[in-house]
């Protein structure tokens, strides 16, 4: 009988499968890990950088690090934290988040993750950009304001649905969450509201219309637990 | 409706790269060229013919700069932006020609007559301002020039027919050493590597020392071992995108030494076992590709290239595929993204391009200078390289110099050599700062002049500029924030927004709006991005400005807005502004700005 594979996270031992990714191997073990592209049921995307965590002292994304045997692995150390922070204010500058007003609060992983952050402000100057909406869909709106270019619905829509509806196009801060039609928009495209990729928009981004209110606000999800008890609700 | 004409044109661009989906960049750079953008009912072929989604048909062209979605123009003209072309009066030339055109950067002139409009450096630094036309690359362009060729554009005169020496490109070998002075017979470095042995030549190749001479400095031996042990299919790829503002070597070894490039890659592919080379050029250099297409040519003549090369019993050839304008692209796994026809977003690593590179197969991928040096260690032996040098940096390298000094041009100088000795000999003695290895490297001041260029020390690619007493680092750090902010290419988080803050606050205080706040915060965000980034680009695009900020304080507080620690971002007009204009409200905002409403009413 050879040894477990195992490495520490936070000094307590996690195994983990040869291959596997650190990420995946905590989340097996019920340690969450703060993350907003990655999403266990899909191939790792690594581009959100939340999940980054010191390994042997050296940071990188937990999500598309391998995990090795005896690695040190610190993740809620206040230099990761802090830095952790800075990318979810820099999120939330980036778009046009008016959670007050949103539909998905309380929902919302971006949210949850600001709370669970300890988030006070959002630190940075805000951009405002104008970005397009898309209603066209009878019962699908994309709300790009609220879209943080995870592209898990990208990749829920590869994977899972067989479809391509969507894609990310476009350079730098231009970067933007594209459909996949020659009008590009939603409508001309073969998405309907039970597909995969309508369930893994981590914000507000992707909805469904006419649900917005059936849970009340005050009794959803992230407003009854924080995100480190509740992460695995939807995968 | 998709005219006929027009999908005729699609199709025979489309054949002319055996309707290859890993061709589609090179496909949409034809259409470019012969349209003047890339229309869309030419985005809906492409990606109906190939088979690809049209999101990341889309995508390509939205990424690549110099794919445009509207017409440019019949005269598009690009010029040159980097600090060494602002020295030289780029921005000056450039303005007045929008002046005497009558159009804005970026904007086509509505009759369709031209498009002006700056690119990330175009790598002619040391004969700036330098710019491209109709993508000929132009030299030296002066303010006498630009009137003239106002004049030519009004006219309508063909690009063809404008005065010849614009378009002449020096060479500016300042200094040569072995690298420049050794001249491969095209085929002697193979026959010498057939005959040691190709084991043996690997062997050498690993005793030279040779380091990648891109600037990350990777043994290149063992990076070939490495493909050697891999089982499977093998490809090499050549990284020719030079885009590192102020490097301009690997232009010099394209323009004089591609048979030792081109053989260097040939050595590679018979030991490792590849059967196809990519060279993969920056679009910038398109001006070179015929020249180069013939050195293929009369390689596979010779049967250097192609079927049983040299009586080796092996299969070799070299294809050549053009960038688009993407610095990006000059980072290894967003090259092989490029080359496989998609936009150029950097790979997760592991695993490394050895193991899974292009078409998911062992690749072997090293700059210019690596090969050609390779090809030449392979004809002279291991020894010959490493005895130049230093202990843990070997050989020669090429340093392109630019900025402030009498002598700029190409330098060959072993490695370890000081800054000082190095501005002595390019007449910089004048220097207060020097950049090496381009916005992405280092910024060293006068103190730390004594300090070595080597992968030990300095490490460069080969960018060198040179700055004096009459150069503003406050600024001169702004322009690198700019160049990151446009070329980083959005992927993660930490790059895409971290370089537009950095960007924000460098202007905010090369404006003199800044304040003590904001230095911390260029600081904190500076520190945050490099360690976060993905890849390469954005863990050195806050250097520039952490470095200036640190040896050159004094410039910094010149700058500062005086007893103000803090000035807020937030600016409440440009906020409510577009709300204001919707609304067709243009009443101030009484509650702020009172006493100046009412002094000018
Ligand atoms: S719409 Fe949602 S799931 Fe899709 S990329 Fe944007 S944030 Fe991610
Ligand atoms: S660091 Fe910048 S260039 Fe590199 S992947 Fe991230 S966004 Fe792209
Ligand atoms: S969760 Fe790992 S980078 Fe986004």
């Amino acid at each position: 009988m050879t040894e477990r594979n195992t490495f520490t996270l936070d000094g307590e031992e996690v195994p983990f499968e040869p291959g596997q990714s650190i990420m995946n191997a905590a989340l097996a073990a019920g340690r969450y890990i703060p993350h907003l592209c990655h999403n266990p049921e899909f191939r790792p995307h690594g581009s959100c950088k939340l999940c980054t965590v010191k390994v042997n002292g050296w940071l990188g994304a937990s999500c598309t690090t391998p995990a090795t045997k005896g690695a040190k692995v610190e993740s809620e150390i206040p230099e990761v934290q802090e830095g952790r922070r800075a990318i979810v204010q820099m999120l939330f500058i980036e778009g046009n988040h008016f959670c007050p007003f949103c539909v998905k609060s309380g929902d919302c992983r971006l949210q949850a993750i600001a709370y669970h952050l300890g988030m006070e402000g959002s630190h940075l100057p805000h951009r405002f950009p104008s970005r397009q909406l898309d209603a066209s869909h009878p019962d699908v709106v994309l709300d790009r304001d609220r879209c943080i270019a995870c592209n898990l619905c990208v990749r829920a829509s590869r994977e899972v649905d067989g479809k391509e509806v969507f894609g990310l196009t476009g350079r730098g801060v231009e970067t933007s969450l594209a459909v996949n039609s020659p009008s590009g928009l939603l409508k001309d495209t073969n998405l309907e509201p039970g597909d995969r990729a309508m369930q893994v928009c981590p914000t507000g981004a992707l909805m469904l219309k006419r649900h917005g209110y059936e849970t009340p606000i005050g009794e959803r999800r992230f407003d009854q637990q924080a995100i480190e008890a509740a992460w695995e609700s939807d995968y | 409706m998709v005219s006929t004409w027009l999908s005729a044109t699609l199709y025979d661009i489309a054949a002319r790269y055996d309707h290859d989906r890993h061709a589609l960049l090179q496909m949409l750079r034809a259409v470019q060229a012969a349209r003047s953008c890339v229309p869309e009912e030419a985005i809906q072929f492409f990606a109906r013919h190939l088979n690809v989604p049209i999101v990341e048909v889309r995508g390509c062209v939205e990424f690549y700069s110099f794919l445009h979605a509207t017409p440019r123009g019949q005269y598009d003209i690009y010029f040159s932006d980097s600090p060494t072309d602002r020295m030289a009066g780029s921005l000056v030339a450039a303005e007045r020609l929008a002046a005497r055109l009558g159009v804005e950067f970026g904007v086509p002139r509505p009759d369709g007559r031209v498009t002006l409009g700056l690119t990330s450096c175009t790598g002619h630094c040391e004969q700036a301002p330098a710019g491209l036309v109709n993508r000929r690359v132009f030299t030296r362009m002066t303010e006498d020039r630009v009137d003239r060729m106002a004049d030519l554009i009004e006219r309508g005169v063909p690009v063809e027919q404008w005065p010849e020496v614009w378009f002449h490109v020096e060479n500016s070998i300042r200094v040569s050493g072995p690298t420049l002075e050794t001249h491969v017979t095209p085929g002697d470095a193979l026959r010498a590597s057939l005959v040691r042995g190709l084991p043996q030549t690997l062997d050498e190749v690993e005793a030279s020392g040779l380091q990648g001479r891109g600037g990350a400095g990777f043994p290149v031996g063992r990076k070939w071992r490495g493909a050697y042990e891999t089982r499977g299919i093998h490809y090499i790829t050549c990284n020719a995108d030079e885009g590192e503002p102020g490097t301009f070597k690997d232009r010099i070894l394209l323009a004089g030494y591609a048979d030792e490039l081109f053989e260097g890659m040939t050595i590679a592919g018979l030991i490792v076992g590849a059967e196809k080379g990519y060279l993969y050029m920056r679009g910038e250099y398109e001006y070179m590709l015929s020249g180069l297409q013939e050195v293929l040519a009369s390689r596979r003549e010779a049967g250097l290239l192609g079927e049983d090369v040299c009586g080796s019993g092996q299969n070799f050839d070299i294809i050549i595929h053009l960038g688009a304008g993407a610095y990006v692209c000059g980072e290894q796994s967003a090259l092989l993204e490029s080359l496989e026809g998609r936009r150029g977003i950097p790979r997760i690593r592991p695993p490394s391009a050895v193991k899974k590179g292009l078409f998911g197969q062992s690749t072997v991928n090293n700059n210019v200078e690596s090969f050609v040096q390779a090809a030449q260690i392979a004809l002279m032996g291991g020894a010959w390289f490493a005895d130049l040098g230093e202990e843990k940096s070997r050989g020669t390298k090429l340093l392109s110099v630019a900025g402030d000094c009498t002598r700029p041009g190409i330098y060959e100088l072993p490695l370890g050599v000081t800054v000082r000795e190095l501005l002595e000999r390019c007449g910089g003695s004048h220097a207060k700062a020097v950049q090496v290895g381009g916005a992405a490297g280092r910024t060293v001041g006068r103190a730390e002049f004594e300090r070595h260029i080597s992968y030990a020390d300095l490490a460069t690619g080969g960018s060198i500029m040179v700055f004096d007493e009459r150069r503003d680092m406050v600024d001169l750090a702004r322009q690198f924030a700019h160049f990151f902010a446009h070329e980083s290419c959005g992927f993660c988080t930490p790059c895409r927004v971290g370089t537009q803050m950095l960007q924000h606050y460098a202007d905010k205080l090369a404006s003199c709006q800044g304040s003590r706040h904001d230095l911390a915060q260029i600081r904190s965000i500076g520190q945050m991005v490099k360690g976060y980034a993905h890849c390469g680009l954005g863990e050195t695009a806050p250097n520039a400005l952490l470095d200036t900020l640190e040896r050159f304080p004094e410039e910094y507080e010149a700058h500062l807005l005086p007893e103000a620690d803090f000035v807020p971002d937030f600016d409440l007009d440009a906020a409510v502004s577009e709300a204001r204009a919707l609304t067709g409200r243009d009443d101030r905002l009484h509650q702020l700005e009172h006493g100046k409403v009412e002094a000018e009413s």
